[in-house]
């Protein structure tokens, strides 16, 4: 009883880890059809701001929730105005512009703070399940992840920016003869969607190794998230994540985490199999 | 019409503000324009004037550049020579987003709803440019349009043709544009609903002294709606159908057959 309790905890805290480090790329990709490959980066900045905004005295809670995501949001947006805005509507430019982001800015923060591994210690301790200690800092990440899918639901089910963002997705074109400056909402997509990536990295810092090319871990899961998830920013990336985060937890629970890992990749490539479009590609196709 | 609007013509309400004595100031006016895609061009030097308050229809068969003109007109084709003037401005270098923040309404072919929006959402898209309460637009609007009254929560691609052709015009309505830019409204459409956007038009035109600048190959519809109807061949205006003549469909069509 007290396993099968430590298990669903741990299945919860790895769901909500993939919707954290998911929610950013799948804002961009889902709004403007580019793929970010300095998503990784993006969240490693996150970590760094959290890290130096620590070691410089801030509250931890701010120096995790509240800078990194103001931090790399600015970042995002200065990218977007000087790089990415000239490529929209070009897939493969894109990759390669935001590839080169990525690997600049690797090098930025390798030759600013060194090669070498931070971490931030975690500012809450641990609680029993039964016979188990588990983390309490597992809840925070639960937590946080509710309140991203929660509020970019608000946000594009309840208001007016939420209306405009839906419709410009759809049909550009027609937003701009409705008055709605397309390339302003683009660059408040990408602003937000790297936002996202920073309050990822800098939730994710005290439970990760801290360093330059810490980017690298998370990409390639986020993105298999993102395609499972399909169209549907919110509910792609939500069920993407359950189903994703369940079977990489169950499998690394069984057995290793390496072969977690591997039960995750498998799962992905079946799904886009079954579903080439992601699941909201097929199903839940109205949803957000 | 015409003797109604020539009783008021002296009346100084009607001068506007440079008092220039022409019955209806130029709202839109159009000289020597050119556009086409990359190096294709289309429109060979394209010239009109539509006066506020006027419904000018264009005609024209297709591939004649039509759709190319109010697609240039709007700003998602570059001008390569001439000039658009709205109101006296000159638009032709402004994005499609200035322009319709300057009044220009679109109703593009193929209507080009949001499909995954509901009728409402679409409605409220519509009133970005407007400056009233957007709760009252949309019921003002829903009177216009009763019709849509019923499918307010559905998504608008579940709406047949005709029904998302109405749509499309009280969304572009519903931001008060100052002129309205209509690209085949019939195409694939029930002859039922083509009377009923004939009439809604003509009611708010009336009631709101809307200003329609119209291309179409449907003669009825042109016939119906428009005050003077040009025609559009291999890019350029070739002629334009004096307004007794354009009224009455039979002889628009005895007059285009002349050719």
């Amino acid at each position: 009883m007290d396993l099968a309790g430590l298990l669903t905890f741990n299945v919860a805290t790895g769901i909500a880890t993939l919707v954290l480090i998911t929610l950013g790329l799948g804002v961009i990709y889902g709004m403007m059809r580019i793929i970010n490959l300095a998503h990784g980066e993006f969240m490693m900045l996150g970590a760094y701001t959290a890290v130096m905004a620590n070691g410089a005295g801030v509250n931890i809670w701010i120096a995790m929730l509240v800078l990194p995501p103001l931090v790399v949001g600015a970042v995002g947006l200065i990218l977007e105005r000087t790089v990415i805005r000239f490529l929209y509507g070009r897939m493969m430019d894109t990759m390669l512009a935001t590839w080169g982001i990525s690997l600049g800015l690797i090098g930025l923060i390798t030759t600013l703070y060194g090669n070498v591994v931070r971490g931030v210690s975690t500012p809450v301790g641990s609680f029993e399940i039964g016979r188990y200690g588990a983390s309490l800092y597992s809840l925070v990440i639960i937590a946080t992840a509710l309140a991203v899918l929660t509020g970019m639901f608000l946000l594009l089910r309840m208001t007016k920016f939420g209306l405009i963002l839906r419709a410009t997705m759809q049909n550009p074109r027609m937003a701009a003869a409705m008055g709605v400056s397309p390339d302003r909402i683009y660059m408040a997509t990408f602003g937000l969607g790297a936002a996202l990536a920073g309050l990822a990295g800098g939730v994710l810092a005290p439970i990760s190794g801290v360093s330059p090319s810490m980017g690298a871990a998370y990409i390639s899961r986020a993105f298999i998230t993102v395609l499972g998830g399909g169209p549907a920013i919110v509910t792609g990336t939500g069920l993407a994540s359950s189903v994703f985060g369940f079977i990489n937890e169950l499998v690394s629970f069984r057995t290793t985490p390496v072969i977690g890992d591997v039960a995750l990749l498998v799962a992905a490539i079946l799904l886009i199999r079954v579903l080439p479009q992601g699941i909201t590609g097929r199903y839940l196709r109205r949803s957000l | 019409m015409s003797p109604a609007m020539n009783a008021i013509e002296p009346l100084p309400l009607s001068s506007g503000p440079d008092a220039v004595p022409a019955a209806k100031p130029a709202l839109l006016s159009v000289e020597g324009l050119h556009s086409g895609y990359g190096r294709i061009p289309i429109l060979g030097g394209v010239s009109l004037t539509v006066g506020e308050g006027e419904f000018v229809g264009i005609l024209g068969h297709n591939g004649m550049g039509k759709t190319t003109l109010l697609r240039t007109l709007m700003g998602y084709l570059p001008v390569t020579a001439g000039r658009i003037r709205l109101g006296g401005e000159d638009i032709a270098r402004r994005s499609p987003t200035a322009r319709a923040r300057l009044g220009m309404g679109f109703v593009p072919q193929g209507r080009e709803i949001f499909a995954t929006l509901s009728v409402r959402e679409n409605l409220r898209m519509g009133c970005l440019l407007s400056d009233r309460d957007e709760d009252e637009t949309i019921a003002d609007i829903l009177t216009v349009f009763p019709r849509l009254k019923a499918y307010l929560d559905r998504p608008g691609g579940a709406l047949s043709g005709g029904e998302q052709q109405l749509l499309a015009l009280a969304r572009c309505l519903c931001g008060n544009p100052r002129i309205l830019l209509l690209d085949e409204p019939t195409e694939g459409i029930q002859p039922s609903i083509i009377e009923e956007i004939i009439e809604t038009l003509q009611a708010i035109g009336r009631a709101r002294g809307l200003t329609i600048l119209l291309v179409e190959q449907n003669l009825t519809f042109i016939a119906g709606l428009s005050e003077r109807v040009l025609i559009l061949q291999k890019g350029v205006v070739t002629r334009e159908i004096p307004p007794e003549i354009a009224r009455d469909r039979a002889m628009i069509e005895e007059f285009v057959g002349m050719e």
